[in-house]
């Protein structure tokens, strides 16, 4: 061993690193890795500023190089010819002094520039509009990977050194269950979120009878195998193992089938949170800090998200996990006689006079702009306004689109200067100022029900205070569809409330048009 | 090392990132998920571990495939959260 430390340039990391089998730590390694931990910690502090996102994002990526790159030169493939070292029949990485292993290197290098093609011409490629499905199939695959791991290790646990006595310790195995059940959990979850996201599932809740008893069950029964695999004797692990990797993934389906569409912003986060904690078990297995500072880190992220979200829609985590919101077509509290009320109803060149005339105005975008891609039709609009001398401002409703920020990200697609974007607290008492609030795509966030109305399903979630405003210009599809509350809107029917039937995009560039 | 070194280090780390997330603003929510994404395929590392062993066929191949989908979540991820953020533009001065 110590030839060999002196031979190679990169020998000071080469020393094994069978950190849970309490051997000896090379320190360099534990080093590398506890750096690259603080990397990924200044990749989201970054994130603070837009101005010092760019820096934060090249951190990660440092931090990332420096995980991987330690990895490849600490655990190169050897070949085992001459190897006097050799502890177990499935502990050939002790093997050092071996030459190194040109082809399975060759199959690792492979394996990372397929990863990197897709990778990369999926990012070039994917419309902003389509961000919240990319992120979901993004955490499947975290999820998967994690179960791999989770399955390698229990394959061949020498190679992660986790061999106690020719088995696997009964911690090691309690950590890999859980990181095998957790990535399961946020595979099939993600799956599901992905294609209600995308719309190749249906948006609405699919509830299963007696749901929360077979949810509990399982979840029991996932902690029972884990416990029994545990404390199983080495050749008895097997069928539990494999049982437990199916019921995890059964879970993940059942939880996420009876969760609607205006829920998936909190199941989104929830399951960015779940594959931090997947990516946190595996570094407890592997006694690796670079995983466990960053599972800690994107499970903490993914946890204040949900919460934010719930906030935002003042309802309580298990509600929205318990599902089934949305489900009843009738509505709630306001009984089925659904009488026509009187609505006024505009054409873009009245919206266009009405706007030229205004001070300021707030714009309040949601989902709908972002189905219709509007989002640069309406910059447009804002433009011609601001050389008119209109004060021009976005409101953002934290829930506003199917996940936390999607409106800003489209906002700043379609070059929107993010100082005119604001959030819903820092906004709210400025209605009473203005002159329009012009509502293009969002519903509920507007919704003064959520205010008075006790008995509805939205009640208690902050709202923007678009009454105030001294004319509201509501751009929408047609009278028929309500929000995914699926409750009515009493904003279409005030006397300052202008509806602009359409599509969002054609709308706005008629206005566009008219205001030339 | 041992788990209750391990478990320190864990349990810091969940009260670091309970603060530095509170302090991303919320027009980088979707960013924030992005990159997130990128940095928990750092799982990766297990991947190559197993990858690298080839005592075990089985493991080495799951190792593999483990290397594929955590480098497109790697590359993607923070290729994507490049895109993202390079659009966040400051007011143009006229």
């Amino acid at each position: 061993m110590r030839r060999l430390l002196l031979a190679a340039p990169f020998a000071v990391l080469a020393a094994p690193a069978h950190a849970a089998t309490g051997e000896a730590v090379n320190p360099w390694v534990a080093l590398a890795y506890l750096v690259s931990g603080v990397f990924f910690i200044l990749a989201l502090r970054g994130l603070s500023s837009p101005a010092t996102s760019r820096t934060g994002n090249r951190f990660g990526m440092i931090g990332m190089l420096i995980a991987v790159a330690t990895t490849l030169i600490v655990h190169r493939p050897t070949q085992t010819a001459g190897c006097d070292d050799v502890s177990g029949p499935a502990d050939l990485s002790f093997c050092y002094e071996t030459a190194i292993d040109w082809a399975s290197s060759l199959e690792i290098l492979i394996a990372i520039a397929i990863g990197a093609v897709i990778g990369i011409t999926i990012a070039r490629r994917i419309a902003m509009t389509a961000m919240p499905e990319l992120v979901a199939a993004f955490h499947s695959l975290v999820g998967l990977a994690a179960v791999l791991v989770g399955w390698a290790a229990y394959l061949n646990p020498g190679a992660f050194g986790l061999l106690v006595d020719g088995g696997i310790g009964a911690v090691s195995k309690v950590e890999m269950g859980l990181g095998i059940a957790i990535g399961a959990i946020t595979f099939s979850g993600s799956v599901i979120a992905f294609a209600k996201l995308s719309g190749r599932m249906s948006g609405s809740p699919i509830l299963l009878p007696a749901r929360h008893v077979i949810n509990l069950g399982t979840l029991a029964a996932i902690i029972v195998l884990t416990a029994l695999f545990a404390m199983a004797g080495p050749t008895e692990t097997m069928p539990l193992i494999v049982a437990l990797t199916v019921l995890a993934f059964l879970i993940g389906f059942l939880l996420i089938i009876p969760i609607g569409g205006a829920d998936m912003p909190v199941v989104v986060s929830m399951l960015n949170s779940y594959s931090g904690w997947a990516a946190a078990a595996m570094g407890f297995t592997l006694g690796n800090t670079a995983m466990i500072i960053t599972g800690a880190l994107v499970g903490s992220s993914g946890a204040i998200l949900s919460y934010i979200m719930c906030r935002a829609m003042n309802r309580s985590f298990i509600s929205v996990i318990a599902g089934g919101f949305g489900a009843d077509d009738s509505g709630a509290g306001g009984g089925e006689a659904k009488e026509q009320r009187p609505y006024k109803q505009g054409s873009a060149a009245d919206a266009a006079f009405m706007l030229e005339q205004a001070e300021k105005v707030i714009i309040i975008p949601g989902y709908g702009m972002a189905v219709a891609q509007a989002q640069h039709a309406l910059r447009e609009m804002a433009d011609l306004l601001e050389e008119k001398g209109v004060e021009v401002k976005y409101a953002i409703h934290p829930v506003a689109g199917r996940m936390p920020g999607h409106m800003n990200v489209l906002l700043a697609e379609a070059s929107v200067p993010y100082e005119n974007v604001f959030e819903l607290e820092d906004i709210n008492s400025e209605f009473a100022q203005a002159d329009v609030a012009f509502i293009i795509g969002a519903n509920d966030v507007v919704n003064p029900a959520a205010k008075t109305d006790k008995s509805s399903p939205i009640y208690g979630m902050p709202v923007f205070d678009v009454d105030k405003a001294k004319q509201v210009f509501f751009i929408k599809r047609s009278m028929g569809g309500v929000g995914y509350a699926g409750v009515d809107n009493d904003v279409f029917y005030m006397d300052q409330t202008m509806m602009l039937l359409s599509d969002a995009k054609k709308m706005v560039e008629e206005i566009v048009k008219a205001l030339d | 090392m041992d788990f209750i070194s391990i478990l320190s280090i864990f349990v810091l780390a969940c009260f670091v990132g309970y603060y530095v997330v509170w302090s991303v603003t919320p027009a980088l929510h979707t960013p924030l998920m992005a990159v997130t994404n990128a940095i928990s395929s750092v799982i990766i590392v297990g991947a190559l571990i197993a990858a690298a062993a080839a005592s075990v066929p089985a493991a080495k191949w799951l190792g593999l495939l483990g290397i594929v989908l955590a480098s497109v979540n790697i590359f993607g991820g923070f290729a994507v959260t490049a895109r993202m953020l390079a659009m966040y533009k400051k007011k143009e001065k006229k």
